[in-house]
């Protein structure tokens, strides 16, 4: 899909293959079901139990079939901040990935393609962190970066830390968890890119009198683009709904909530369904429009 | 871009020459490139011509600046280039790939340079640029959909709208069909005196080169072996591998029995052939002679012996193809291996057939003496081709696609 961007007449050969043949249909079959059941299903289950409103006089967390668009207008004002402070760190967070995997990418698929033994090597190195759970990886930045953890303490002697002050619980370790957490899925769709890219391309563009940093700019980095659309959706949108690293467990604190989780505390603390439900489809309806819009200014609507 | 070569929003006034002076290149493990000293006249269309891995590529790598020669320099126009940057030099390639940028359209491709250097209404230059090739047509659409022929007309566009002192063409027909070759050959050598600029091609097909260069030189190892114009290059080959090169030879090795004010004779395994002394590298001792195989006549009957004239035999034709022009014809003498002999076919009742016993006779101004060193082994008198075998099939190869050409 987003690697086929750029070929727009092998899509056109793949439709007259698709309309000849009622057996790509067939095929089609299980997942289609597998859509229906697992996907379409929980969304309505998701949109009824946003409408919900409390039994009268019923039980903490008991809720019935309603209409309650009001729902709606509680999650925004109250949540209001959250949501967009969400969007603001998978934003943040994103940027960084592509700033640091980029060249990741571009040293392992470009530097080293002379060398597939390296090359080999220091992508196991990018894949390694999921050897270890998520969990685990997000709790051992906790300490690292805990009040008596070694980055702390170099913090307070250069004086960038007050006294008592901590790194945990801030905006940056928030940021950081989340950059560190998808540094991969952004490193590996853009490599997938640029250990493809013609490296005649590069000389003919030196060839044309571009210097080389026109060349990365007007050759290596559009073809290089379908990898950075796919690798900052693949960023952007887990981090968005992440309710791991702005966790109060993890590294996190109230004041850097994010909406994945508030919704986290609405389904399981609160018992507020309704409300959770509701951010839910928010936080869906607001990634698919940023998404869209992403997409379509990259000028790539191929990929949708 | 400061001090480099290409200045801003000007073009070159003509074609510039090109001089290589003692260039060198290693790569770790082999040489590419031994001492090589090359001067190409502004304005000529000058082909470099050998077998893969003769170092033809690697020469216009370095003088495109895509590679650095390890030593020795290059200048164009009299301007040392040695060190500069491939985006620096007067000098544009086109691409045995194409390299067209798959992103942009024909028209961004065609004018990717001029944008570079600023130039102003580049737009209508590529649109002209376009024009020259005919192709102005599809100046929206992406070079994915176009037809190898196509996106080889774009590539050089892209390449002559940037009016280049010099033009660099790697092998750029090697992926056409032969109708297309033909009109591209015929275009480039349009655009070539049209717009006067140096052009250098590199290629192993020998007839690419023939028809469209001036010069042509032709390569191996790493070094020069000839050059010259294409029917000096064909009549009078240097080295027994131009001669197997460039077209087909017959090689006859012996040592020289006599010698005269105009010619010398050398006597191959009882075969005694003579060559002008102006048409012979060397003189005496061991040497390696040969002759053209549309150059030797077939007689059935033993000829007389006459001054001027070259006779060999008898021997038996072993294999016969007709190729409707002409006939091929392979003659096997004790002593030598197989000789080839072509024959217009300009009258029936003069069909050899196999098995017959044939008297092969030419005219002595054709016949040529090699600078190699002969064969020192006697029992071996016909000349051993030590060209590597790759070079071997591209001349099967081309020899086929010559063959199909006539036929």
């Amino acid at each position: 899909m987003a690697f086929s961007a750029f070929t727009p007449t092998e899509q056109k050969a793949d439709a007259s293959i698709q309309k000849r043949s009622p057996v790509a249909l067939l095929l089609l079959l299980p997942g289609v079901i597998f859509l229906v059941l697992f996907f379409v299903t929980p969304l309505l289950s998701l949109l009824l139990t946003s409408l919900q409103e409390p039994v009268p006089g019923g039980f903490f967390g008991e809720y019935r079939q309603a209409l309650r668009w009001e729902n709606y207008v509680f999650v925004l004002e109250t949540y209001g901040t959250q949501t967009l402070r969400s969007f603001g760190y998978a934003a943040l967070a994103s940027l960084f990935a592509l700033l640091i995997g980029f060249p990741l990418a571009y040293f392992i698929g470009i530097t080293l393609r002379r060398f597939p033994l390296l090359q080999a090597l220091c992508l196991v190195l990018v894949i390694a962190p999921f050897f270890i759970s998520f969990l685990l990886r997000t709790l051992a930045w906790k300490q690292i970066f805990a009040i008596e953890g070694p980055v702390a303490g170099f913090f307070s002697m250069i004086g960038i830390l007050g006294p008592g002050q901590s790194i945990t619980g801030t905006a940056f370790s928030v940021v950081f968890g989340l950059t560190y957490n998808f540094i991969p899925f952004m490193t590996l769709p853009i490599y997938a890119t640029l250990e493809r890219l013609d490296l005649r391309l590069v000389e003919a563009g030196g060839d044309l009198y571009a210097s080389p940093a026109t060349t990365f700019r007007t050759v290596t980095l559009p073809l290089a683009a379908p990898g950075v659309i796919s690798g900052t959706l693949l960023t952007f949108i887990p981090a968005s709904g992440d309710y791991i690293n702005a966790s109060r467990d993890f590294l996190g604190s109230t004041e850097t909530a994010m909406i994945g989780t508030v919704i986290e505390a609405n389904f399981l603390v609160l018992q507020n369904y309704p409300a959770a439900a509701a951010l839910s489809i928010v936080l869906m309806a607001v990634i698919l429009v940023l998404v869209g819009i992403y997409v379509k200014r990259s000028g790539t609507e191929d990929l949708l | 871009m400061t001090n480099s070569a290409v200045s801003r929003g000007d073009f070159a006034e003509a074609g510039a020459d090109l001089e290589l002076v003692g260039i060198s290149k290693r790569f770790p493990g082999f040489t590419a490139i031994d001492d090589l000293d090359l001067t190409i006249p502004a304005g000529s269309f000058f082909a470099l011509l050998g077998p893969s891995g003769c170092g033809k590529t690697t020469t216009l790598r370095l003088i495109a600046g895509l590679e650095e020669p390890t030593a020795g320099r290059i200048l164009i126009g009299g301007k040392d280039v040695t060190r500069t940057k491939a985006f620096q030099r007067p000098v544009n390639t086109v691409f045995q790939s194409y390299a067209l940028f798959p992103h942009m359209t024909i028209l961004e491709n065609v004018a990717f340079g001029l944008k570079r250097r600023g130039v102003k209404d580049a737009t209508r230059l590529a649109h002209e640029a376009l024009q020259l090739v005919e192709l102005d047509h599809v100046s929206a659409r992406r070079p994915s959909q176009l037809s190898g022929g196509q996106q080889q007309r774009v590539a050089l566009a892209r390449a002559v709208v940037n009016r280049p002192a010099l033009l660099l063409l790697d092998e750029p027909l090697g992926a056409l069909d032969l109708k297309l070759r033909r009109q591209m050959q015929i275009e480039l050598k349009d655009i070539q005196s049209e717009v006067g600029l140096t052009f250098l091609h590199v290629t192993h097909d020998q007839e690419e080169a023939m028809t469209m260069a001036d010069t042509v030189a032709v390569m191996n190892k790493g070094q020069i072996e000839q050059m010259g114009a294409p029917q000096e290059l064909y009549e009078l080959p240097r080295t027994a591998f131009v001669a197997t090169f460039l077209g087909q030879s017959n090689l006859f090795t012996g040592q020289v029995v006599s010698s005269n004010a105009d010619s010398i004779t050398v006597d191959s395994a009882g075969a005694r052939i003579t060559v002008p002394k102006p048409r012979a590298e060397r003189q005496s001792g061991l040497v390696t002679v040969g002759v053209r195989p549309e150059k030797v006549s077939l007689t059935s009957t033993k000829p007389a012996e006459a001054a001027g004239v070259n006779v060999v035999g008898p021997g038996r034709i072993s294999d016969v193809s007709f190729s409707g022009v002409s006939t091929q014809y392979e003659v096997t003498i004790a002593g030598h291996g197989p000789i080839s002999v072509f024959e217009q076919n300009t009258s029936i009742s003069r069909m050899h057939h196999d098995g017959d016993e044939v008297w092969l006779t030419w005219s002595v101004e054709h016949s040529f003496g090699l600078a190699d060193e002969g064969d020192v082994e006697h029992d071996a008198p016909r000349f051993v081709d030590d060209t590597p075998t790759t070079s071997i099939a591209t001349r099967k190869r081309a020899q086929l696609k010559a063959e199909l050409e006539e036929g």
